[in-house]
């Protein structure tokens, strides 16, 4: 229906919709051609549809469900990455642990679309939604925490004093050994 | 040009590389533990040589020069003796007043080779010894050497030990021979000494202080063996001694009385004639000795010169059967007479100088003299024989700012018409030496530079339209081709030609010699003080000498009788509102050497070298202190303290003297009294109430004292932290981001005393009387912060102040050997500003004034190493802003300036540092300090006699400039932790422009290409 209402636009005279998904016959204004009866088929589909799309939920949930927990395997390899990784500041621990930070803030930020395609009436997404929002904010913190490890948060006190100048003094003194 | 790119705190970088390090030591440390461990030594090792390789200044053998350069002198000549031979190179061997032989070129004044003697070596004399030896008598007549005189090595050194002081003479007899062995006399020390020209060997020797002899003159008879040694016992007794060359066996003794008394001027007059002064000066009394008979006449000076006042001195000049007597501002040249008779041949003004006789043919002698006509110099050679006639008469145009003719030495030579021409060499007052020749000045030697006093820098005019002085400036096809020759010694591609070019190129680039200022800060002008109170303004480029001043307020004149230069400060530093004037330097001298002498200010323009204006004889100084406040037009207030401590501002105007009445309560200074071993403190108490007092002068108040027990303590060294210096941080970041609090004030004093015995030189006392203490004192309130004693050390103690810490370095008698010792300072009241949170938000008084009134808790930290090197001179370099690492910069007794890491005198040192210790780059303890030859800054060459090595930053944060003096002068660029905020200078953008414009061009036709391609795939 999308598809066909695209075509559908400026500069076309006419178009004739092959799709009709309304089940109601009132909504048609163009009566049923003879000897069709579409009661019967439409109960013939639905009992079939009914039981393709509870599969389907099914498998829906338990997709999202696996989507869901996908993050907690990246988060053992990350952990597994940053021990190889060692704590000292070089290229390779620096580039693990940023990436480490980035993936969960990325993957926080697209949640809706990693779950758009289990989206249904009948699939309850708030509980792998929370999960997956869960175990990316455990990995986030595992990130976060290997930064602190290789000293570049401020977490410190001298991180926050190393480029306080010294005070100024209230008074003023010289001299020395007299000119001789 | 090296150009800024960023300006990176250094000791994250540096950090960041050590952590770098140890990472890999730790992944190397994961193998099997035998493999480990030998990986884990291998990487300490490269730690260590990279933490080397990181402090070492050292540079390639084609960077010399390139930001260094060095300038050879020799000082004031006192003696110099011509060595012209027909053929071979001509060249004068000269002595000078700052212990300096040296033989230099007459063609160009270039030095052949030059010998300095120690700082207590001075030389009493030098002759040419039968063609080949210079011979030089030195440290009052203590030491005969004889030097080869083509190339200045030494052939013998002879050790003359006297019984007593005396004069010193050298006598080089041309014909005394013992088997065919010439003989050198000397005289030193009441000795009078036969050696051999071949070893040095002492022949004979004849003491003549156990007759209580005062020998004035020593002489050879012409044509004999016979020296006479002449001299007074008492102050009445003539004696004369005849002694035998060959043995030194006494021939003749004969003594005479002058009931007038003699005084101890005493002249030569030809072979036979002594002149000499009666005790009051004012009766010449001729002294005949011809074939050991004395006769003595006298003359009143006044029947002579007629009327005269003052001190009478007789000119120690040869000149044949003349001698020079100076009067009253006159010189008046006196001749004997065959009979013994004294006739004044001419009187000249005392401004001329008057050269010794010189043979110059069958019995003639020529006497030159000079004397100043205006702003000419006016050079006659005269015949010795007979005053009236000249050889010679030139008028040579000589520079104003040399001053007058202090010396002149003349040489004569055959012009090509057989007859005899004459050059002269002189010496200026500002002690510059000239050669003239034909009435031109063949060569001149800025020798005035071989005895600098002091050292300040200023800034060059900035760059805009009718300021720039350059005439070295380069249009865009020699930047083109520069460019492109240098890209070629990139690629390889150069030929050795140029190669040549290149390297020529490199080292004369007019951006270093530019007269303006430049974005880093290495262009400055250094204004340099000589002790001839001439004023030089030096170029940091190249080193030429922009202006020159002879200080005219600093002359001799009549109220002023022996003027010196002390100081000279910044006067006045324009930047904003000040911009349009040009910056003065403030030059402080004195009347005569005593510390009461009357001052004398002068101030000086430093971009056009001329004096601005001059005060004095104004009060004594004893004591300049800059203030920290400069007036409306940026003159810096200066503090001038006299003998009786009292104050007298400086500029005197009413805008300063607001500005200090303001201030003046949180004013204070100090005086150390060495003689008496006292430190006293004083603040100002109000103005002075003597009766020719004026509003600026100011009373002292008594505030404080710090007593040494005099028998067993004496001052003998001190430091204080530069007033320039700029401090980064306060916080010192320890392992494991421990915090810690530099106590920095500019307030605080390090003095260092010694046990009388132990300040003298190294074996003057036994390891147990010796005994050094230092001490750290609050210069406000006199509190002492710091004690420490070093039993069995003694001085020469030099000492340098930084930041938070003091380096010194002593003799330590025990081990003997020199140590080296650090004291860092920690303000213990600030530890608890821990609390990040609090920091977060400010909420600290880390940067609240303080005051030393507080009472801060003060904990110093200290470890001492042994050093190989004595010293001379110990600095330390200064940054912009203190971002960068610091290296002590140490003045070895080898006259070369070594760069010393500050992390080697680190108090945290230990044996065996914790793996963080390490990476925060603590050094594993040593006994002794490294001496790492690559940290020479001086490379191959040696800043003989040097004095001080004094630092200035440059604007650049990573680099600091450096000036060493001695007799020589040296200055070089060093960034202590390398240029990490600048591209080298040898960098090729001519290499940056190329790879650019390729990668361009090749993103260009990649991009044709894969259009075309992907046009052909969709027709396909």
């Amino acid at each position: 229906m999308e598809k066909g209402k695209g075509v559908i636009g400026f500069g076309r005279r006419w178009a004739v919709e092959f799709t009709d998904s309304s089940a109601s016959p009132s909504s048609r204004d163009i009566s049923d051609p003879p000897g069709f009866i579409r009661a019967s088929q439409d109960q013939d589909d639905s009992s079939i549809s009914r039981q393709k799309k509870d599969a389907e939920a099914n498998w829906k949930s338990q997709k999202a469900w696996e989507v869901a927990q996908a993050p907690f395997k990246n988060l053992m390899m990350m952990g597994f990455m940053m021990w190889m990784a060692g704590s000292t500041v070089h290229l390779f621990s620096i580039g693990i642990t940023f990436s480490a930070v980035w993936q969960p803030i990325s993957a926080l930020q697209g949640v809706g679309k990693v779950f758009e395609p289990y989206k249904d009436s009948k699939v309850d997404l708030l509980g792998p939604k929370l999960l997956f929002i869960a175990l990316n904010l455990g990995g986030l913190a595992l990130g976060v925490w290997k930064l602190n490890t290789l000293g570049l948060l401020p977490t410190h006190a001298s991180d926050w004093v190393s480029s306080l100048s010294p005070p100024q003094e209230v008074e003023y003194s010289g001299g020395g050994i007299p000119f001789h | 040009m090296p150009t800024p790119i960023i300006s990176l705190p250094l000791s994250l970088s540096l950090r960041t590389q050590i952590r770098q390090f140890s990472a890999s030591q730790e992944i190397e440390g994961a193998r099997s533990p035998p493999q480990a461990m030998a990986a884990r030594v291998l990487s300490f090792y490269l730690l260590l040589f990279l933490s080397i390789a990181q402090l070492g200044v050292s540079l390639y053998e084609d960077q010399v020069g390139l930001m260094d350069w060095h300038q050879r002198y020799i000082g004031k000549v006192k003696h110099a003796v011509f060595h012209t031979q027909r053929s071979g190179r001509k060249r004068v061997m000269v002595s000078t007043e700052q212990n300096v032989i040296a033989s230099l070129d007459l063609r160009h004044g270039d030095i052949f080779w030059r010998r300095v003697l120690g700082a207590n070596d001075s030389v009493d004399g030098i002759e040419l010894a039968f063609g080949k030896y210079v011979i030089s008598l030195s440290s009052a007549g203590g030491t005969l050497r004889a030097w080869n005189l083509p190339d200045g090595q030494m052939v013998w050194e002879t050790s003359l030990q006297g019984s007593k002081p005396s004069k010193a003479f050298l006598l080089v007899p041309t014909n005394l021979k013992v088997d065919k062995d010439n003989l050198v006399l000397a005289f030193g020390g009441g000795c009078l000494v036969a050696v051999s020209s071949i070893d040095g060997e002492m022949l004979w020797k004849k003491d003549f202080a156990a007759e209580s002899l005062e020998v004035q003159q020593v002489v050879q008879s012409p044509g004999s063996d016979v020296i006479y040694v002449l001299g007074f016992v008492g102050s009445t007794q003539f004696d004369i001694y005849q002694i035998n060359g060959k043995n030194g066996e006494v021939i003749h003794h004969e003594t005479s009385n002058y009931a007038g008394g003699f005084s101890r001027n005493t002249l030569i007059v030809s072979d036979d004639v002594l002149v000499a002064l009666d005790v009051t000066g004012s009766i010449l009394i001729t002294v005949n000795f011809q074939g050991g008979k004395v006769r003595i006449d006298d003359k009143p000076i006044s029947d002579l010169v007629g009327y005269y006042s003052g001190q009478v001195e007789l000119l120690a000049l040869r000149l044949g059967r003349m001698f020079a007597l100076k009067a009253h501002q006159h010189i008046a040249l006196i001749s004997v007479t065959n009979e013994g008779k004294l006739e004044v041949a001419e009187k000249v003004n005392s401004a001329a100088a008057i050269s010794d006789a010189l043979p110059f043919s069958e019995g003639q002698l020529a006497v030159a003299r000079v004397h100043h006509e205006d702003n000419k110099v006016q050079l006659t050679v005269k015949l010795g024989n007979d005053w009236s006639t000249n050889l010679l008469d030139e008028t040579v145009k000589i520079d104003g700012q040399r001053g007058l003719v202090q010396k002149v030495f003349i040489n004569n030579y055959i012009r090509t018409d057989r007859s005899h021409g004459f050059r002269a060499l002189v010496v200026m007052e500002d002690h510059s030496l000239l050669l003239v020749q034909q009435g031109e000045i063949v060569w001149t030697r800025e020798d005035g530079l071989a005895s600098v006093l002091d050292v300040t820098t200023t800034e060059l005019p900035v760059e805009k339209d009718g300021v720039s002085v350059s005439k070295v400036e380069q249009n865009l096809f020699d930047w083109l081709k520069g460019h492109v020759l240098k890209l070629k010694g990139t690629l390889m591609l150069a030929t050795p030609d140029d190669m040549v070019a290149i390297q020529a190129m490199r080292l004369k680039s007019s951006e270093k010699s530019k007269m303006t200022r430049d974005h880093n800060g290495f262009r400055k002008l250094l204004i340099v003080l000589t002790q001839a109170r001439k004023l030089y303004a030096l170029h940091t480029g190249d080193g030429r000498i922009i202006w020159s001043l002879l200080i005219g307020s600093l002359r001799k004149s009549d109220a002023c009788g022996h003027p010196v230069g002390l100081r000279v400060y910044p006067w006045q530093v324009p930047h904003h509102h000040a911009m349009d004037e040009n910056p003065s330097v403030l030059v402080v001298g004195r009347c005569q050497l005593s510390q009461d002498a009357p001052g004398i200010l002068s101030f000086v323009d430093a971009y056009t070298g001329s004096e601005i204006e001059s005060s004095g004889p104004v009060h004594d100084v004893l004591q300049v202190i800059p203030l920290p406040f400069t007036d409306s037009t940026e003159q810096r207030l200066h503090l001038l303290i006299d003998t009786k401590q009292r104050g007298h501002l400086y500029p005197r105007s009413r805008e300063a003297l607001g500005i200090f009445q303001q201030k003046s309560s949180n004013i204070y200074w100090y005086s150390i009294e060495t003689g008496n071993g006292i430190i006293r403190g004083y603040a100002i108490k109000g103005s002075c109430i003597h009766e020719d007092s004026d509003d600026f002068c100011f009373e002292p108040r008594d505030l404080w004292s710090v007593v040494f027990p005099g028998e067993s303590e004496k001052i003998i060294s001190m430091a204080t932290p530069k007033l320039n210096e700029v401090v980064h941080t306060q916080a010192k970041v320890m392992v494991e981001q421990d915090l810690m609090y530099k106590y920095i004030s500019k307030n605080l004093l390090f003095v260092a005393t010694a046990s009388p015995k132990a300040s003298h030189g190294i074996g003057s006392a036994t390891p147990e009387e010796a005994s050094l203490v230092v001490y750290l004192i609050d210069t406000v309130t006199g509190r002492v912060f710091y004690r420490m004693t070093h039993q069995g050390c003694q001085a020469p103690v030099h000492a340098v102040f930084s930041e938070n810490w003091v380096i010194y370095h002593y003799f330590n008698l025990r081990a003997h050997r020199y140590e080296m010792s650090v004291i860092e300072i920690y303000d213990q009241s600030r530890a608890d500003n821990k609390d990040v949170l609090k920091l977060v938000v400010g909420k600290h008084n880390l940067t609240v004034p303080t005051s030393s009134y507080s009472r801060p808790e003060i904990v110093a930290k200290s470890q001492s190493y042994f050093f190989t090197h004595s010293v001379k001179a110990i600095t330390v370099t200064l940054t912009a802003k203190g971002i960068t690492s610091k290296q002590m910069l140490i003045g070895t007794i080898g006259d070369q300036v070594l760069a010393l890491d500050k992390r080697y005198l680190d108090p945290r040192r230990s044996l065996n540092p914790s793996q963080a210790e390490k990476e925060e780059g603590v050094i594993p303890l040593t006994d002794s300090l490294p001496v790492i030859p690559q940290s020479y800054l001086t490379h191959a060459l040696k800043v003989e006699g040097l004095r001080d090595v004094i630092t200035v930053p440059a604007k650049l944060e990573s680099t600091t400039l450096v000036f060493a003096y001695g007799v020589d002068l040296f200055f070089t660029r060093l960034a202590p932790s390398r240029t990490y905020d600048s591209l080298t200078e040898d960098f090729s953008y001519a290499l940056l422009l190329l790879t650019i414009v390729a990668l361009v061009a090749a993103i260009v036709v990649t991009w044709i290409w894969s259009e075309r391609k992907e046009l052909q795939e969709k027709w396909r």
